[in-house]
Parts: C-alpha cells; sequence; structure tokens
C-alpha cells in the first residue's frame, strides 16, 4: 500500500519534471519582455483584486455585525460578489496564460 | 498545460487503444468531448440509481438530490418570482453538469472538460441565446426596448452599448469558468511540483470549495440573464 503510494507520487513527478521549457524558441528580448508583461499585468490585477474583496467581505462582516440573523443569507451574497470580482483577475490570468503558453507572436 | 507536461488521461488512453488515433499521436476525439461524456455517463447512472424506488419519504441517493433540486427550486422562485419554474430544469441541469465537471478535475486520471475553453463557451452562448429566446417568446417584437433604454432620444447611442453589453456577458461567463477552472488545475500540479502533498492536500478542499462557488456562480449569472429578458422593459 505504502510502496504502490510512494510510487504513484514517483510516477507523476517524474512526468511532471520531464518537460521541456516553454516559449524557448523566441529571442531572447521577447523573452524578457513577456516576463515582465506576465508578471506585472498579474501583479496589478491581484492587487487590484484584493482592495476590492477586501471591501466586500468588510460591509459583509459590518451586516453581520449588526443583524447576526441575517448572516446566512450575507454570507451567500458575500461569496457571489467575491467569485464576480475574482473574475475580473482571472481574466489578466487568461491573458497572461495566452502570452506565456499560447502566444500567436512566438514561434 | 504548464510547460510541456504531458498528462496521461485515462480516457484518451482508452479511445488511442481502440485505433482512433491522429497525426500527432493524439486522439481524434478531443479530450473535454470525452470527459464530457464520462460525467453525461456518471449523471445518467446516478439518475437512475437515484429513480430506481422512488418512496414517499427518501432515503440515500433520492435524499440528496431532493435536497439539492428543492433548494435550487426555492432559491429560483425567490430570486425569480413564479416564473422560475418555466426556467429552472435548464439551470439546475448547468448547475449540476458543472459541478460534476469541475469536480472530474480532482480525479487524478481524468481531467475537468470546463478546463477547456470550448466547453465553456458552448454553455455560455446557448444560455445567450436560451435568454434572448425567452425574450422575444415572452415581448414579441417589444422585447427591442429592453436594448433602447429609459428615454427616446438616447436610443441611437444606448442601443449598441446595450448589445455589446449582452455580447460581453456571453465572453465574461465563459472566461470566468474557464479561467478559474484552468487556473486552479496549474495551480494545483506547480505546487504537486514544489512540495507534493503538504501544500496540496489543503489547497485540494479550498479548491473543492471554489469550484461549487463557480458552479454557483454561472447558474446564478444565468438566472439573473433569465430574470432580465422576463421583466417588462422600462
Amino acid at each position: 500500500m505504502r510502496k504502490g503510494f510512494l510510487s504513484v507520487l514517483a510516477t507523476v513527478a517524474l512526468v511532471a519534471v520531464a518537460s521541456s521549457a516553454f516559449a524557448a524558441d523566441a529571442a531572447p528580448e521577447v523573452i524578457s519582455t513577456i516576463a515582465w508583461a506576465a508578471s506585472l499585468g498579474m501583479a496589478i490585477a491581484a492587487a487590484g483584486c484584493g482592495i476590492a474583496q477586501g471591501l466586500a467581505v468588510k460591509a459583509a462582516c459590518e451586516g453581520t455585525a449588526r443583524n447576526p440573523e441575517a448572516s446566512g443569507k450575507i454570507t451567500v451574497t458575500m461569496l457571489i460578489g467575491l467569485a464576480l470580482i475574482e473574475s475580473l483577475a482571472i481574466y489578466a490570468l487568461v491573458v497572461n496564460l495566452i502570452l506565456l503558453f499560447a502566444n500567436p507572436f512566438v514561434g | 498545460m504548464a510547460g510541456n507536461l504531458h498528462p496521461i488521461f485515462i480516457v484518451e488512453e482508452v479511445v488511442k487503444a481502440i485505433g482512433l488515433v491522429g497525426a500527432h499521436g493524439q486522439s481524434l476525439i478531443p479530450g473535454q468531448v470525452l470527459h464530457a461524456w464520462v460525467v453525461m455517463g456518471v449523471l445518467i447512472v446516478l439518475g437512475i440509481l437515484a429513480t430506481k424506488k422512488l418512496s414517499l419519504i427518501p432515503k440515500g441517493l433520492q435524499n440528496f438530490f431532493e435536497l439539492l433540486i428543492e433548494s435550487l427550486e426555492n432559491f429560483v422562485v425567490a430570486n425569480m418570482g413564479e416564473d422560475g419554474r418555466k426556467v429552472f430544469p435548464v439551470l439546475a441541469t448547468l448547475f449540476i453538469f458543472i459541478l460534476f465537471s469541475n469536480y472530474e478535475g480532482l480525479v487524478p486520471g481524468l481531467d475537468a472538460p470546463t478546463a477547456n475553453i470550448n466547453t465553456t463557451l458552448a454553455m455560455a452562448v446557448f444560455v445567450f441565446v436560451y435568454y434572448q429566446y425567452w425574450g422575444f417568446k415572452l415581448h414579441g417584437f417589444h422585447y427591442i426596448h429592453h436594448f433602447t433604454g429609459p428615454v427616446p432620444w438616447l436610443a441611437p447611442l444606448i442601443f449598441p452599448i446595450e448589445v455589446i453589453g449582452h455580447f460581453a456577458r456571453m465572453l465574461s461567463l465563459s472566461l470566468r469558468l474557464f479561467g478559474n477552472i484552468k487556473g486552479e488545475e496549474i495551480v494545483l500540479v506547480l505546487l504537486f511540483m514544489l512540495a507534493p502533498v503538504v501544500s496540496t492536500v489543503p489547497i485540494y478542499f479550498l479548491f473543492m470549495l471554489l469550484k461549487v462557488i463557480q458552479a454557483l456562480v454561472f447558474f446564478m449569472l444565468s438566472m439573473l440573464y433569465l430574470k432580465g429578458a422576463f421583466e417588462e422593459a422600462h
């Protein structure tokens, strides 16, 4: 049982590590620009998303503190709002994934 | 996938073993279609099992499904009014399908069909066509008044903006679901490469919750768009 589990882990790790680099056939300056763009874009998106979700949680906490009986509905509304705000950061993530892994201008 | 990882998917290997192999060694039936079939199979089997011996006092699988459907229906009716019962089956199907598809990504050897932009875009286009259909069916030609805004002399300005907004709903629905599920997959794989068990097990449970929330958000946004198509224009 334990040996089987360890062998499965090792197999998956080997499959994961036996990968070549992505976007390796681009010129070095293109690679560095892609790296800058992806990291800065995702960082700014994450910052905006963090502030917005913080405001949402703040409002939910205050609403629950005011009216503990409504905490169920407030929590559901808060979770939905958080998911919608998160989707804006996800759009930035999708653009980064396209830049890194499916770049139409490279290769 | 991240890097040039070549994950091994059971269903694709089965199809390749049968012989449906394309030019580059990939299976001719795309991976997301196969995994969607797996979800469909699981749901059909669960449905048959749950309704084999319908009893007035439910227990077991029938109880679980009655709880799920009842809470979804109450939610839809509470938000949309009694008209919600007409569109409730479609919405509940969307929710259950997306939920099970997301969870399929967590099973080793299988992949989530919603981690592919094709599946999510297909569902988003369907939701778009569906609520436009209900709008035209209920209001006839006056459905255009949904897009023209509050005052008639602003209509030429507001109409293109509203149309673009409605098309953007398709895009946002599909991208939200796809980006979330694909991102969760990539995070799991990367964390697995960094610290195999210690970091992935807690993240696994967090992502189980997040996948439920994503299915819920898709379901709720579809319900809100349908509500917008049902109600009278201002």
